[in-house]
């Protein structure tokens, strides 16, 4: 008889499409990838597919119109995008916003901040096959939408920050709604890390992959959970305040494994943390204005600013040169999604196309931040 | 270090470097051909460590192009704002991305958007928009009628 030989595949390197549909980039990003076999070789993304082109449309719109156009960036993180801006148009012009300004931002940024990370640990639940966290994830998460439609009068894209305050006084039902729902979310994360933290094949997916050093982290500009999951301290809360971040106690949460499971341990931290900041200042919202009148046509005067906030992705900033018009000469927006994708490639090098869609989750980008 | 302990240092280095204290950061303005040089020492000198690099503008200026370069130490907590500006008409700059790796795809956005050719850049070409599309949309005198086709 004669012997059965099998050849082995011959190991050449294939580059295949990943995206821009598919299922666990969460949203049109397509990534180019160069395997040889299952190895992920080199991720090359190819970003544009949603851009809006938004820096050009700023040099022809005022300060108030922008605001609007930065809910749309990462739109998880709409009221620290919108406060980024007031921060600016507020410190080029000198104005003191009142102190319940100050407060109530700080309140509804927690709880933004909350709610994107509530739907990152959905969806990153459910990039590695667990269905259920999806619908965990979300109900939680509508809760928080709930408060937010009362106060702001929408959901996702409140646009609720305005150069010199707010658009508008609290909803009488926030405070205690707040409240309740604090109560309710300290005994239902538990749940979250019995369901997933403690799981093992989560674990076994998670730990050890996509390392990422601390002094690549910063090379890279990685920062915001991402970043400090390799022990970049980068919050900007801590190293730079606003709003009244100075005078809340609360813990930067770092970690210094730099893979996977890091990252998804500083959100669920952060996830407390944030909780914590809401409970300090809940009870103590100062009375007073809730806006500062302002002229109907800002113009800033001749210079460049600079404001740095920490959104939930990581550091967003705007940077604004004014020639002392009523539209910025130039508007650039410092997007955290656009960095962190630029260290992709070298998270995931040497790793299963599987490990990719968790380093990916673990990313946690949202397109159109990328695609501004 | 202080603004003033920043600039002696920096002018130590690099002794064409114009330093202005701006309304918030030290301001540093550098002719193009020496930013490389001056990069990797601002980066690798033990009392200056600017390891961060958190913006990264691509600006028109009208007679000329620019690039912003925000820089932070995360060990010491200063920041240095780096302007450097090229000739319009062949507009380049000695790459970054040997230094910062960030810089990779924000330089090439500023290639897309103004048209800034980055010297040595390992992969250079358009991040957002096609490969076909004509002008660079960020320059003030785009002609946005180029690229309409219907």
């Amino acid at each position: 008889m004669e012997e059965i030989i099998i050849k082995e595949a011959p190991e050449q390197e294939i580059s295949i499409n990943m995206g821009p549909q598919h299922p666990s980039t969460h949203g049109v990003l397509r990534l180019v990838l160069s395997l040889k076999g299952e190895m992920v070789q080199k991720v090359e993304p190819h970003c544009g597919y949603i851009h809006r082109g938004i820096e050009k449309m700023t040099e022809t719109m005022t300060y108030q119109q922008i605001i609007h156009l930065t809910d749309r960036l990462d739109y998880l993180s709409a009221h620290m995008n919108n406060a980024a801006v007031c921060l600016t148009v507020e410190k080029a012009l000198d104005i003191e916003v009142p102190e319940r300004v100050k407060v109530i931002r700080t309140i509804i940024e927690e709880l933004a901040r909350i709610a994107s990370h509530q739907l990152w640990w959905c969806s990153f639940g459910m990039d590695l096959g667990g269905l259920t966290c999806f619908f965990y994830g979300l109900r939680d998460r509508e809760k928080i939408l709930d408060i937010f439609e009362e106060t702001t009068g929408s959901r996702l894209i409140q646009s609720y920050n305005c150069p010199g305050g707010l658009m508008a006084d609290l909803h009488p039902d926030f405070q205690r709604k707040v409240k309740e729902f604090i109560v309710y979310f300290r005994k239902i994360l538990p749940e979250y890390d019995e369901l997933l933290s403690g799981n093992i094949i989560m674990m076994e997916r998670a730990k050890g992959i996509g390392v990422m050093t601390k002094e690549q982290a910063i090379s890279y500009g990685m920062t915001g959970p991402s970043g400090r999951g390799s022990g970049f301290s980068c919050d900007v809360r801590k190293h730079h305040p606003y709003h009244a971040y100075d005078k809340v106690k609360f813990n930067e949460v770092l970690r210094t494994e730099g893979d996977t499971y890091a990252r998804y341990m500083v959100r669920i931290d952060e996830m407390r943390e944030s909780m914590n900041i809401i409970e300090q200042l809940i009870d103590n919202i100062p009375a007073g204005d809730f806006a500062v009148k302002m002229k109907p046509i800002i113009k800033l005067p001749e210079g460049e600013y600079y404001q740095r906030v920490e959104a939930a992705r990581g550091e967003f900033g705007v940077y604004i040169q004014s020639k002392g018009e009523k539209y910025p000469y130039r508007m650039k927006f410092r997007s955290p999604n656009f960095s962190n994708l630029s260290a992709l490639d070298a998270l995931t090098r040497g790793h299963k196309i599987a490990d990719l869609v968790a380093i990916g989750g673990s990313l946690d980008y949202v397109i159109p931040d990328i695609d501004r | 270090m202080t603004n003033q302990e920043l600039k002696d240092s920096i002018l130590k280095i690099e002794p064409t470097a114009v330093l202005e204290e701006g309304k918030q950061y030290l301001n540093l303005a550098v002719a193009s051909d020496k930013w490389h040089s001056l990069a990797q020492q601002l980066k690798e000198n033990k009392e200056l460590a600017f390891d961060y690099l958190f913006n990264l503008t691509g600006v028109d200026y009208g007679d000329t192009l620019g690039v912003v370069y925000h820089l932070e130490s995360t060990s010491h907590h200063h920041v240095v704002v780096v302007k450097v500006s090229t000739d319009r008409q062949n507009p380049q700059i000695p790459t970054i991305c040997d230094i910062w790796r960030t810089a990779e795809f924000h330089e090439r956005e500023a290639f897309d958007f103004l048209g800034i050719q980055f010297i040595n850049h390992p992969d250079l070409r358009r991040i957002f928009l096609d490969e076909e599309w004509k002008g660079y949309p960020l320059r003030k005198d785009y002609d946005s009628s180029l690229n309409q086709s219907y």
